[in-house]
């Protein structure tokens, strides 16, 4: 059992890294972003193309493939999210939604639909592992995604609280109208931001194609496991994201020991668990959730 | 030439006209008190100077540059700064966080967070706090120092005194003085006509989007106010009572 529970907390940080650019977007613009996914797989596509061209590591590829999502970022949130904004909170989900289907009709197009992985360009490192006491082999790739996403929410966590730009991000998340009112570029903030949590979502495309096969259409399960680690933890929260990444992975990992069919549905029963008890101590609860309108006393 | 004028404002919140045809002007260290009744017009006026409301119509010049089409953050690093109406603090932010984000446009000055705590002594020991778990007072005086932080040429106050006990708007005012003696040209909404006139040079009072009386504070009486506050006299700008 303890083996499963490492290997749950380790899946935790690969869910938390997927889930953080989802959970940053949404903070910071209030934007639930359905191309999440979508835009994971278009890394793990260009990481892919280029070691498969160029015979570029896609560690290095990172070097490239990176500012490159950071540009798609800012590019989205400036031409696309920020006009879509303006017509009320549902069309940017909307808008994101029909971003999620060109960019999988794209990648369709132009890789057709067999399966890829990254995992032959990194070498023994996608299997390659340590043994532990008590006969427990870790997984070296599990453990860097693990860091990797311990690093990357230290470090947002660290750049939000302690840099101007930071505070600026913070300040617009908050309210964008006030911050302009101190001097804040409201647009630029949010731009940022965007470009930021594009650069997580590629790093997770990364790990995503290290780890795992991935084809065009793969980005709408990593989606929901995006959304389902973000709102275990808390949308919003960076930690919590952290969280809700473990604790997917782990209820995924115990289900698969329950049934062999347990993985998926394990997680999905956890979500449902924290979604009923966020909406309950919330005041909103399933009445409210459905819109029933609340009993009158007799 | 002013340091800021504002010539036939126009601003309208949908089909509602707001302020209809404001001018004015204020000189360098100057102190101007905007009074009138609630919708009168006095805080969408302080807005669209800020640049929070884009006037359909008129221009707002600091220094002779205009600003009309000049959105908001940027008029800040121009030397325009807002205290808004009802605070509007960051308030998952600390004290010295919301006061550092006075300083985002790094306009050249003065003001830092040491100097802001001088002024504001009980802020002293809520400089970690969150601005939300802070009394009403602390978090005027957070609002007053994050728009002294951006070392702003013209300070736009909007009801400092909104929703304080009289004892912290004492306080506040105090602070206030300070800041007008050092020669801060400062623009105060205030709805207690006796502070308005006591601190500032010259007054105006709005009617309905309009401007119904102005003169200097000295000259003008608190009956004459009261009349205009009521619409029970009009004047032409720029003219005093008799």
């Amino acid at each position: 059992m303890s083996n499963q529970i490492i290997q749950g907390i380790l899946l935790g940080g690969y869910y938390a890294l997927i889930a953080c650019g989802l959970s940053f977007m949404f903070s910071v613009m209030r934007i639930i972003n359905l191309a999440h996914g979508s835009l994971a797989v278009f890394a793990a596509f260009a990481l892919w193309w280029l070691a498969s061209r160029f015979h570029i590591s896609p560690l290095v590829g990172l070097l490239i493939v990176l500012p490159l999502m950071a540009a798609t970022g800012w590019a989205l949130q400036r031409f696309l999210l920020e006009r879509s904004a303006r017509g009320g909170a549902l069309l940017p989900i909307l808008t994101t939604f029909g971003l999620a289907i060109v960019i999988d009709n794209l990648l369709f197009e132009q890789f057709g639909a067999d399966t890829r992985s990254l995992a032959p360009y990194i070498g023994s490192l996608s299997y390659d592992s340590w043994e532990w006491p008590g006969s427990i082999y870790v997984g070296k790739l599990a453990v860097i995604m693990f860091a990797s996403a311990v690093i990357l929410l230290g470090g947002l966590q660290l750049f939000l609280t302690h840099t101007r730009l930071g505070r600026s991000i913070r300040a617009t998340s908050e309210d964008p109208d006030t911050a302009g009112l101190v001097g804040v570029d409201a647009r630029r903030a949010n731009a940022i931001a965007a470009a930021i949590a594009m650069v997580t979502v590629g790093l997770a495309g990364a790990f995503l194609g290290m780890r795992a096969t991935f084809d065009p259409y793969a980005g709408a399960p990593q989606l929901l496991f995006a959304f389902e680690a973000a709102v275990i933890g808390g949308a919003g929260s960076l930690w919590g994201t952290l969280i809700g990444g473990i604790v997917l992975a782990l209820a995924q990992t115990l289900g698969a020991q329950v049934h062999p069919q347990g993985f998926l549905i394990g997680g999905h029963v956890a979500f449902l668990i924290v979604l009923f008890i966020r909406l309950s101590t919330s005041g909103l609860g399933l009445r409210g959730l459905l819109r029933l309108p609340t009993r009158k006393p007799t | 030439m002013s340091l800021l004028a504002v010539e036939d404002l126009v601003v309208r919140h949908g089909l509602l006209q707001a302020v209809r045809g404001v001018s004015l002007t204020i000189e360098r260290g100057e102190t101007l008190a905007l009074v009138g009744a609630n919708g009168a017009g006095k805080t969408t006026l302080l807005r669209a100077i800020a640049g929070a409301h884009q006037p359909a119509a008129g221009r707002v010049l600091l220094s002779g540059a205009d600003l009309t089409s000049v959105p908001s953050h940027k008029r800040v690093g121009m030397g325009i700064a807002l205290v808004p109406e009802g605070r509007k603090l960051f308030v998952q932010m600390t004290v010295e966080e919301n006061l550092l984000l006075g300083k985002t446009t790094g306009r050249p000055g003065d003001w830092s967070v040491d100097k802001v705590l001088e002024m504001f002594p009980n802020l002293k020991p809520r400089r970690h706090a969150k601005t939300g778990h802070l009394s009403g007072g602390e978090q005027q005086a957070t609002a007053i120092g994050r728009a002294l932080m951006s070392n702003p040429d013209v300070l736009l106050l909007d009801e400092v005194s909104l929703g304080l006990s009289p004892l912290i708007v004492d306080r506040v005012y105090a602070a206030l003085q300070g800041l007008i003696a050092s020669g801060t040209t400062i623009i105060l909404v205030e709805q207690d006509l006796n502070r308005a006139l006591a601190v500032s040079d010259r007054v105006i009072c709005m009617l309905e989007g309009r401007v119904a009386l102005e003169g200097p504070s000295k000259q003008v009486s608190r009956e004459d106010v009261t009349k205009a506050y009521f619409g029970l006299h009009r004047k032409s700008p720029g003219s005093v009572p008799a």
